[in-house]
């Protein structure tokens, strides 16, 4: 009579065996001996990682333009035959030719296409989880921020920056839950739907000339068909969990996304009637020279068709104002209510991967790609230079990386917009689409269309057309001024900001 | 087996046709009819596309398969209105039930 | 082997066995999701035979909306996910047989045909640019382009009105 039902057993902690315990034991081993020096040079070991992942990265893409350099010229000069293995002599007979410096055996593995194929689909997949994790913590210390907290200070040591590190070895450490009576394989397919379209999307856009894993004449459709079919996974994780608020969540995405699909691509045929190419890198090329012939001051319509792309981008990316999918407040947390552990990460993973994709498209159409703004002033001949000319060019006047800290001041845009804008509703999302934006975008494509199309190609229309560009390159350039003014006002006086409770006495435990 | 040819292509769309055919008869749900549909449709697209690669040239099979896929979109969208209004009528989307004239 | 037969043979299984899994799968979802397979596999293999733009509209309008909308259908209709279709052994004889006999008789007629050769001895492999689509869109095909869009115009005005709460 004294059985007592536990529904959770006591079973004490849990020990770990063999090969988990010797794994374990080192890892403590390792952080006694480097805890003092990670804590105290955190920041400069972070930027150092940075940087040296950037030069790793250029380092790979040298040696594959390299490889393929060496491919052509062995082929031009019919010492192999097209489509066949190159032997490590031959390979050195092409280097010697060529005057390079890279030796045969490093450059031997990389001739196959296959090869390269997966270390591209390695190197986006490690971006896009670097990127997420440190967009989560940006995002939690940008909220922390707007609220006048300091968000995450604590792990690793320089403003927590392993905050994003730890919680995800929470994630995959913890119990993955799948309810009782949910469709079990969709529930497990549906965080995956979510991100390998978004890791597919990442195989078309473009970083840089020559930094793309695939060239293709339809870039652009192919990102936007992956853009849509992430809701899917989104649809069936919803409809999996076999709980009513994550079927609302999902409902609500799957109009949200479809009917914001119309305006997105609506504004992005603007800038690519004006460029006349679905690729990429032509919409790149357009637009080279520095800021005034950026396609965002082309005309007063591209203008408006950036601020369209951006409002639509937002709502497809589900983010704030427009989260309606996960609403907290309403839906407990939408389609992911029921999601725990690792598969829950995968979908914030997707979703700051998309967030990156939509600030890239907008990057590449409107705002110039990967130059600088002031790349009309690089020295002739520094970008196919000596090395340390590209790599000065690179940083400083074109390139990849300019790629990204465009996309990471729109990613910071959007999670500015998320803390200081409160959430819509949902008729009120979908009336702002069909009833303001739509209209909207069709207005614009048609004014558009009779800007390029119909303006008399007089020299008096040529200046007035040239002039209005030029104004609104201005405009750009000071309201791009004032937008980070902003920001760096705001971040700089952080401190200040936060609550007295925080400042002046000590954290507890040190 | 190994060089690829319009032959390969018929074959698979041709199973995918028969599947559709198969989905068109066994399913009981509205929305399972309207898959089959879509399954036979991408079927005729992939025997348009492949034909216009292998036999035809040009553009001719492409062009079709955009229409065809342009009349695919159209259809889905009018045949989930009418799924919606007779769920709204009848409180399901068995096409069994549909069998009143009046409704 | 080259790269197009490994991709040909991974995405036309795929392809064939997520069909054949619409089929046999008694969840109207779970269908769905098969077909987003079958739907992903037609794209990838209009990419492989070069139609690269008639891939990405694949991606885009069935995988992206159209097979969104048929979800949407689905979970505006469905009672909950444990409706299964429970078919009669006497139907799912019935189809199999005719599913069969349709599979044998178009396959062994498409075999043995002898299809046409092409006008040019070899066959175009590459890729058109996406210009020419648009380009024979507006020449050759204008009266179909133009019809397929005055009857998109009425599909979408049918369908506001079949599915607007009150008429009468």
């Amino acid at each position: 009579m004294t059985d007592v039902y536990v529904p959770w057993p006591d079973r004490g902690p849990k020990q770990f065996r063999g090969p988990a315990k010797l794994i374990a034991a080192l890892a403590v081993s390792i952080y006694r001996v480097f805890r003092l020096p990670i804590r105290r040079l955190a920041g400069l070991i972070l930027f150092a990682a940075v940087g040296g992942g950037c030069v790793f990265a250029w380092a790979v893409f040298l040696l594959f333009r390299t490889v393929l350099q060496v491919q052509a010229h062995l082929v031009a000069t019919g010492e192999v035959p097209v489509g066949k293995s190159i032997g490590l002599e031959k390979l050195r007979l092409g280097i010697e030719q060529l005057e390079l410096l890279t030796p045969a055996w490093l450059l031997w593995p990389f001739q196959w296409l296959v090869v390269r194929d997966v270390i591209g689909v390695i190197g986006a997949i490690a971006f896009v989880s670097l990127l997420a994790m440190y967009a989560i913590w940006w995002e939690r210390k940008t909220a922390g921020h707007i609220q006048s907290r300091l968000g995450p200070m604590r792990v690793g040591g320089w403003h927590g920056w392993s905050q994003s590190l730890a919680d995800g070895i929470k994630c995959i450490a913890k119990e993955d839950f799948i309810p009782d009576r949910a469709d079990r394989p969709l529930f497990r397919l549906a965080p995956y739907l979510c991100f390998v379209p978004v890791v597919i999307a990442f195989m078309a856009l473009p970083f840089g000339v020559y930094w793309v894993f695939r060239e293709l004449d339809v870039a652009l459709l192919v990102i936007l068909a992956m853009l849509s079919i992430d809701v899917m996974g989104v649809l069936i994780g919803g409809w999996a969990s076999n709980n009513k608020w994550s079927v609302y969540g999902a409902m609500r995405e799957a109009c949200q996304v479809v009917s914001y699909e119309i305006p997105l691509g609506m504004s992005l045929l603007i800038p690519i009637m004006v460029v006349g190419s679905l690729s990429l890198s032509k919409a790149a090329e357009f637009q080279q020279g520095g800021w005034f012939n950026w396609l965002a001051w082309h005309s007063p319509w591209t203008f408006a068709a950036m601020f369209v792309y951006f409002i639509a981008a937002v709502a497809s990316c589900k983010r704030a104002p427009f989260d309606l999918p996960e609403a907290e407040s309403e839906l407990v947390a939408g389609f992911h209510t029921e999601y725990s552990g690792f598969r829950w990460a995968v979908f914030f993973f997707a979703e700051y991967a998309a967030m990156f994709v939509v600030s890239g498209l907008l990057v590449i159409l409107f705002l110039g790609a990967w130059d600088a703004p002031w790349v009309a002033l690089a020295p002739e001949g520094w970008k196919d230079g000596a090395l340390w000319q590209q790599l000065v060019y690179g940083v400083v006047f074109s390139g990849p990386l300019w790629f990204v800290f465009k996309c990471l001041f729109f990613i910071y845009l959007q999670m500015w917009m998320r803390w200081t804008l409160p959430r819509l509703r949902i008729d009120q999302v979908l009336y702002s689409c069909v009833q303001v934006m739509l209209p909207l975008t069709m207005l614009v494509l048609l004014c558009s269309v009779f800007w390029e199309l119909w303006l008399p190609s007089s020299l008096a229309a040529f200046w007035v057309t040239k002039v209005i560009s030029i104004v609104l390159a201005l405009i750009g350039a000071v309201g791009a001024i004032a937008v980070l003014y902003v920001a760096y006002a705001g971040f700089s006086r952080r401190r200040a900001l936060v609550g007295s409770q925080a400042v002046g006495r000590p954290l507890p435990g040190g | 087996m190994l060089e690829i040819g319009l032959s390969h292509y018929l074959i698979v769309s041709a199973f995918v046709f028969c599947a559709g055919i198969a989905v068109m008869t066994l399913k009981r749900n509205a929305v399972g009819i309207l898959i089959g549909a879509e399954l036979v449709l991408n079927a005729a697209n992939l025997n348009f596309i492949a034909c216009g690669r292998y036999r035809v040239g040009g553009l001719d099979g492409q062009i079709a398969a955009a229409f065809v896929i342009v009349l695919a979109a159209a259809e889905a969208a009018i045949a989930l209105a009418i799924f919606l209004s007779f769920y709204n009528s009848h409180a399901t989307i068995d096409v069994d039930h549909g069998d009143a004239l009046k409704g | 082997m080259s790269l197009e037969t490994v991709v040909f043979y991974i995405f036309g299984g795929l392809m064939v066995v997520s069909s054949l899994a619409i089929v046999v799968s008694r969840s109207i979802v779970r269908s769905a999701v098969w077909l987003l397979g079958t739907l992903v596999s037609a794209g990838v293999l209009y990419f492989l035979l070069s139609a690269n733009f008639l891939g990405a509209i694949q991606l885009i309008v069935y995988a992206g909306g159209i097979l969104i909308l048929i979800v949407f259908g689905v979970m505006l209709t469905a009672k909950s996910p444990y409706v299964r279709f429970n078919a009669r052994p006497r139907e799912i004889a019935i189809t199999a047989l005719v599913g069969v006999i349709l599979f044998a008789g178009l396959s062994g007629l498409m075999l043995a045909t002898d299809w046409p050769a092409i006008p040019d001895a070899a066959p175009e492999r590459e890729v058109r640019p996406v210009a020419d689509i648009g380009r024979s869109l507006l020449t050759q095909y204008l009266i179909p382009f133009e019809l397929v869009s005055v009857l998109l115009l009425a599909v979408m005005i049918g369908a506001a009105y079949l599915a607007s709460p009150e008429k009468k």
